[in-house]
């Protein structure tokens, strides 16, 4: 009984953790919306940028994976 | 957990994540330093230099193509330029002989021209002459009748006609 | 434990992580340091990808390319050119490290994505490594070039006296997060990718799901090409910007 609680709590912490995927996935997308709204005012300036905005976008979305790894630790390996 | 995963029992099935079976990192990380260092050699000996090689080869053939490109479309210009030239000079030297024989034949037209009113003139002067001639001869004939019909009509009247007062009234009535 | 719970749960036998076990190619045993494992054939082919692209498809040394030559061409110039852009021309002296670390990741992706095959990439033990090769050269990198100056990357001289202390130990943490982020962020993509698909391939074991789990399986197996691609190019191109830092640390 004492384990079957334990896991029940690994799997909502996982499940919570997973939460945060959804916001890293907010993130990107403010990222790239604003990028796109940027290009459009200024297309010549916007080929320039792309660098600018891949890294913008695996600086967002890198967060979003230390709370996706954090679910597969609470569910795989703790 | 994780503890039970280490070893060999985890080959078995994946009870936790493979990722954090520590056993296996060193392996995964000798062989992926093998890796490494096989392709950075291969890459630094062999393939970069030769793509290298092959875009600066290339480059080269593109700027040797361009400038030979440009020069063709130089001799073509110039070819263009001589061939107005010569269209030119052919449409002055046409221009020319259209002048000239234009000039020549006013010439001969003005000499034909300038004959052809000597010739009349002195046909009409000629014709003038005749005319005065005839003119005289008829001039004199009258004078010859009229005088001969003036001492008729005098010695017809009686009187003794004088002759040179015949004649010297006949001349005034044929002046007046 | 999780197996069980799964088992239990839906009487399906999804295990989407077994695809990342690292075991032995010849016979069973114990993964010793120089065992050959599925992770050395799948390393293995990857350096054979990348030998048939850049040296055998560019053996003709054509002025005209071939199509396998002008994709050499082509990665050579996105990578020439993107170390050239972000690093500075100095940079270009580590032009062929960053370009193998390109080659491999792309490779080991889109090897990876082949069905039953072993992604190497997934693997924290690898990435940690690729992005510890990074932080090590561009650390000490900064220091040889640099000397005691390279810290002024810490010191941020434009903001006011008071707050750089605390700036200093801001940039020093996310400093050091660099290489975690740099290897977690590759791993944790593949590997949640690659996770999500077996999962979906759990689901087709269900008659009436099949289709939609075929679906959904095409779908984020095309969305994983991209990130295959995507993923190689973000490690690179913070590869190349980590060396800007090292080179010219006063922005």
């Amino acid at each position: 009984m004492e384990g079957d609680i334990a896991q029940m709590g690994q799997f909502i912490g996982a499940g919570l953790a997973a939460i945060g995927s959804g916001a890293a996935a907010i993130g990107v997308g403010h990222v790239a919306g604003n990028f796109l709204a940027g290009a459009l005012r200024n297309p010549s300036a916007a080929a320039a940028q792309t660098a600018t905005l891949f890294i913008g976008i695996a600086f967002a979305e890198a967060l979003g994976i230390f709370s996706f790894l954090v679910a597969l630790l609470l569910m795989f390996a703790v | 957990m994780a503890t039970e995963t280490k070893g060999a029992e985890a080959a078995e099935s994946a009870v936790g994540m493979p990722q954090l079976d520590f056993a296996t990192f060193p392996n995964q990380i000798f062989w992926l330093l093998v890796t490494l260092v096989v392709i950075y050699f291969i890459l630094s000996r062999v393939a970069l230099p030769r793509i290298a090689a092959v875009l600066a080869e290339r480059q080269g053939t593109i700027t040797n193509d361009l400038a030979a490109a440009e020069e063709l479309k130089k001799k073509a210009e110039e070819a263009e330029e001589a061939y107005n030239q010569a269209l030119a000079d052919a449409r002055a030297e046409a221009h020319r002989i259209v002048g000239e024989a234009k000039a020549e034949m006013q010439a001969e037209l003005d000499a034909a021209t300038a004959k052809a009113d000597a010739e009349i003139s002195a046909k009409a002067a000629e014709s003038e002459k005749a005319i005065g001639e005839i003119r005289a001869g008829a001039m004199d004939a009258i004078k010859d009748v009229a005088r001969e019909a003036a001492a008729e009509i005098v010695s017809t009247l009686g009187l003794k006609a004088d002759q040179k007062a015949i004649d010297k009234a006949v001349t005034a009535k044929l002046k007046g | 434990m999780a197996t069980e719970a799964q088992g239990e749960a839906g009487g399906l036998a999804i295990h989407p992580m077994d695809q990342f076990i690292v075991k032995p190619l010849l016979g069973d045993g114990p993964v010793g340091m120089f065992t050959i494992t599925n992770v050395t054939l799948w390393l293995f082919l990857a350096i054979l990808a990348v030998v048939g692209l850049m040296v055998i498809g560019t053996s003709r040394r054509a002025i005209i390319p071939s199509r396998s030559q002008s994709v050499a061409e082509m990665a050579y110039g996105f990578i020439y050119k993107m170390v050239e852009d972000v690093a500075g021309k100095d940079g270009l002296k580590f032009f062929p490290y960053i370009m193998t670390l390109f080659l491999f990741i792309v490779f080991a992706n889109f090897l990876g994505l082949i069905p039953m095959s072993f992604t190497t990439t997934s693997h924290i033990a690898v990435t940690a490594v690729l992005a510890a090769l990074v932080f090590l050269t561009v650390t000490i990198l900064g220091f040889v070039k640099n000397g005691a100056s390279f810290l002024g990357l810490f010191w941020v001289s434009s903001a006011p006296l008071a707050l750089r202390p605390i700036l200093a130990i801001i940039e020093l943490i996310s400093y050091f997060v660099r290489p975690v982020s740099h290897s977690i962020r590759l791993a944790g993509n593949v590997m949640a990718g690659h996770a999500v698909i077996k999962v979906f391939a759990g689901f087709a074991a269900v008659a009436w799901v099949a289709p939609a789990s075929i679906l959904a399986i095409s779908a984020v197996y095309a969305l994983e090409v991209l990130v295959a691609f995507i993923q190689a190019y973000v490690f690179t191109i913070l590869t190349c910007v980590y060396l800007k830092d090292a080179l010219h640390p006063h922005h």
